[in-house]
């Protein structure tokens, strides 16, 4: 079932598939960048260790500089290092760069368009435990509304680190996003990434359904996918990492295999990756889509699983969303 | 930086009335924009750009160049004056202020016009950013870069958060090379700051967050230039340099009144402020004179 050119984790399927946060790859990639470019300099709002910051900072303490709580600081002063030729890295969480600092980003950032990469940990409905406040849902929007902005949403560990080196060097504002929790490592090390151009996972010469999902939601597309083969039903999945600049040529392609489309995300259905993917195909190729996402609400305290479940992000819900989809295309 | 001689006094009066000037021109051709700030700020503009900055205006992209970043935006019409008459570009221009296709959007734009150091307009960030390039110098040359970053600020936007997370955050780092002046013409588009949301003392305020503290008078080149020279020679602080301005200086109509903070002049109230500015010659002095 699984596109062989994409050279994706041969244990995927197996119960014990390899767990590993997203953001562990983003704090192995930043050291490797680091090592790379001495341009590279990191900063951090008082999150060292839960954004993965810590082994940049322990390596290169001279490229490091912890900036306290003050978000808003924390991206206006990367602004003011990248114009005299840095490539700063700032990490926080989510919710609070860019949710709370989002015009400074605008102004000093994108509006300038200095190559200042914001790093939002603990993104998604997996954040789990902390509750509503830290689940942050509303950052893919509030990003890829941005011209200038790149948007990044890496679905395992091991793109998260290929995606922050890639992004080191674009010259671009960029934002990347994490998820917390421990997931499934979908892709390796010689699996196809590039910023921009979305991979294509699963992809049967006729599909019934285009499966389009980012960030962890991938793997629970890959599920749902296998699933559905077990009852006949060929669908394509499609790994979007980038939201922004968006493949179109790829969307375009995969929904015109299939005529039709469900996109799944750890973020509102409003104005995230579904919405990106809808925008271009009523541009190209429209076709009738389900949105799976968080429906227009706020999270809550709970463990990972049971919360994505709650929240319609299960793998039943995605096999449920492709055949209701199914029956809405025109005969 | 050289000593002020009087000569050169003289010559930043009439650089600075030649600013004011086409400050009220501009802002009579473009029928918006703000008055008070750019009138007030005039004579810091001209001592920075014609006697204090290392920069080269026909190099402008200079690497070496010291750093000027101006927080609040809103005063641009001073900054492009002063820009066109140190040589950045032809004076002649400045006349599209706020017209469709022109480099010199209503407020700074860097894509537009390079010569800026960063965009601004919503007030408070222009601290942080000149702390970050006060930190790119720190993180490759210590305590011993060869640049100044300097940063223009209005004292409303002292009232903004962001300032102050960027006043803690350059007391922490201790910059040897960072000096901000703080037009403090107690003035905001609602009213006077003190009665907006008060900001006295603000001397101690600095102070206490660890900060070279100095208070000037905006319109005397002498205060200026020495204020300037005292905040190089500080090290391991960073420097204010609290300068009290008439808002609208130069036009006594204009002056000391809020209800010109965010208005232009009309044509003929414009035609009024150039008559005073002609007749006004080298005469601006401080009070304290």
């Amino acid at each position: 079932m699984l596109n062989t050119s994409q050279k994706l984790n041969p244990k995927l399927f197996d119960l014990n598939v390899e767990q590993v946060p997203i953001r562990d790859g983003f704090g192995q990639g930043l050291v490797e960048a680091g090592e790379k470019n001495e341009q590279v300099v990191a900063l951090c709002a008082d999150l060292v260790e839960s954004t993965r910051i810590e082994k940049f900072a322990k390596q290169f303490p001279e490229r490091f500089v912890e900036m306290g709580v003050a978000e808003q600081n924390l991206v206006t002063v990367a602004s003011g290092l990248a114009s005299m030729g840095k490539i700063p890295f700032t990490a926080s969480y989510a919710c609070f760069s860019p949710g709370r600092n989002w015009e400074q980003i605008r102004t000093t950032i994108t509006y300038n368009d200095v190559p200042v990469k914001i790093v939002g940990a603990h993104a998604g409905i997996s954040v789990g435990p902390d509750g509503g406040t830290h689940q942050m849902l509303e950052d893919i929007a509030l990003m890829r509304v941005l011209p200038n902005m790149v948007v990044v949403v890496p679905c395992d560990s091991v793109e998260a680190k290929k995606a922050t080196l890639a992004i080191a060097e674009n010259g671009k504002p960029s934002y990347i996003r994490l998820a917390r929790n421990k997931s499934a490592v979908v892709t390796t090390a010689t699996s196809p990434f590039e910023v921009g151009k979305a991979n294509v996972l699963v992809d049967p010469d006729r599909a019934e359904v285009a499966v389009i999902a980012c960030g962890q939601m991938v793997y629970y597309a890959l599920m749902a996918a296998r699933q559905l083969e077990a009852e006949g039903i060929k669908v394509s999945v499609t790994n979007l990492h980038t939201i922004k600049p968006l493949d179109m040529e790829t969307i375009h392609r995969v929904a015109a295999n299939s005529g039709a489309v469900v996109t799944v995300e750890e973020h509102q259905v409003v104005g995230g990756m579904g919405s990106a993917v809808a925008e271009s195909l009523a541009k190209t190729f429209p076709v009738p889509i389900e949105f799976l996402g968080v429906q227009d609400k706020y999270g809550q305290s709970g463990e990972p699983g049971e919360l994505l479940e709650h929240y319609g992000l299960g793998v039943k819900d995605i096999v449920g969303a492709v055949k209701k989809v199914i029956g809405r295309k025109k005969r | 930086m050289q000593t002020l001689t009087d000569d050169k006094k003289k010559l930043l009066a009439e650089k600075a009335g030649d600013i004011r000037r086409s400050v009220i021109e501009m802002l009579v051709q473009a029928g918006s924009g703000h008055t008070a700030g750019p009138l007030g700020m005039a004579d810091i503009f001209t001592a920075l750009y014609f006697h204090v900055l290392e920069h080269e205006p026909r190099n402008p992209s200079w690497s070496e160049r010291d750093r000027l970043v101006l927080s609040n935006g809103h005063i641009c019409p001073v900054y492009y004056a002063t820009l066109a008459h140190a040589g950045y570009f032809p004076v002649e221009e400045l006349k599209t202020l706020r017209q469709f296709g022109s480099r010199l959007q209503g407020h700074p734009h860097r894509e537009y016009l390079p010569y800026v150091e960063t965009s601004s307009g919503p007030l408070g960030s222009g601290l942080s950013q000149a702390c970050g390039m006060a930190l790119a110098e720190k993180m490759d040359h210590g305590q011993n870069s060869n640049k100044y970053i300097y940063c223009l600020m209005s004292d409303g936007e002292l009232q903004e958060g962001n300032t102050w997370e960027a006043v803690l955050f350059a007391g922490k780092q201790k910059f040897s090379n960072l000096i901000v002046i703080i037009d403090r013409n107690n003035i905001q588009i609602d009213g006077f700051t003190e009665d907006i949301m008060p900001l006295e003392p603000l001397a101690e305020k600095f102070s206490a967050f660890n900060w070279h503290v100095i208070e000037i008078d905006g319109h005397n080149f002498d205060d200026i230039i020495s204020a300037v020279g005292e905040g190089q020679a500080v090290f391991g602080r960073p420097v204010v340099i609290i300068a009290h301005t008439t808002p609208g200086k130069g036009v006594p109509a204009f002056e000391k009144k809020y209800e010109w903070h965010g208005k232009p002049p009309t044509k003929e109230e414009g035609e009024m402020a150039l008559k005073e500015l002609r007749t006004l010659g080298g005469k601006i002095k401080s009070e304290n004179d």
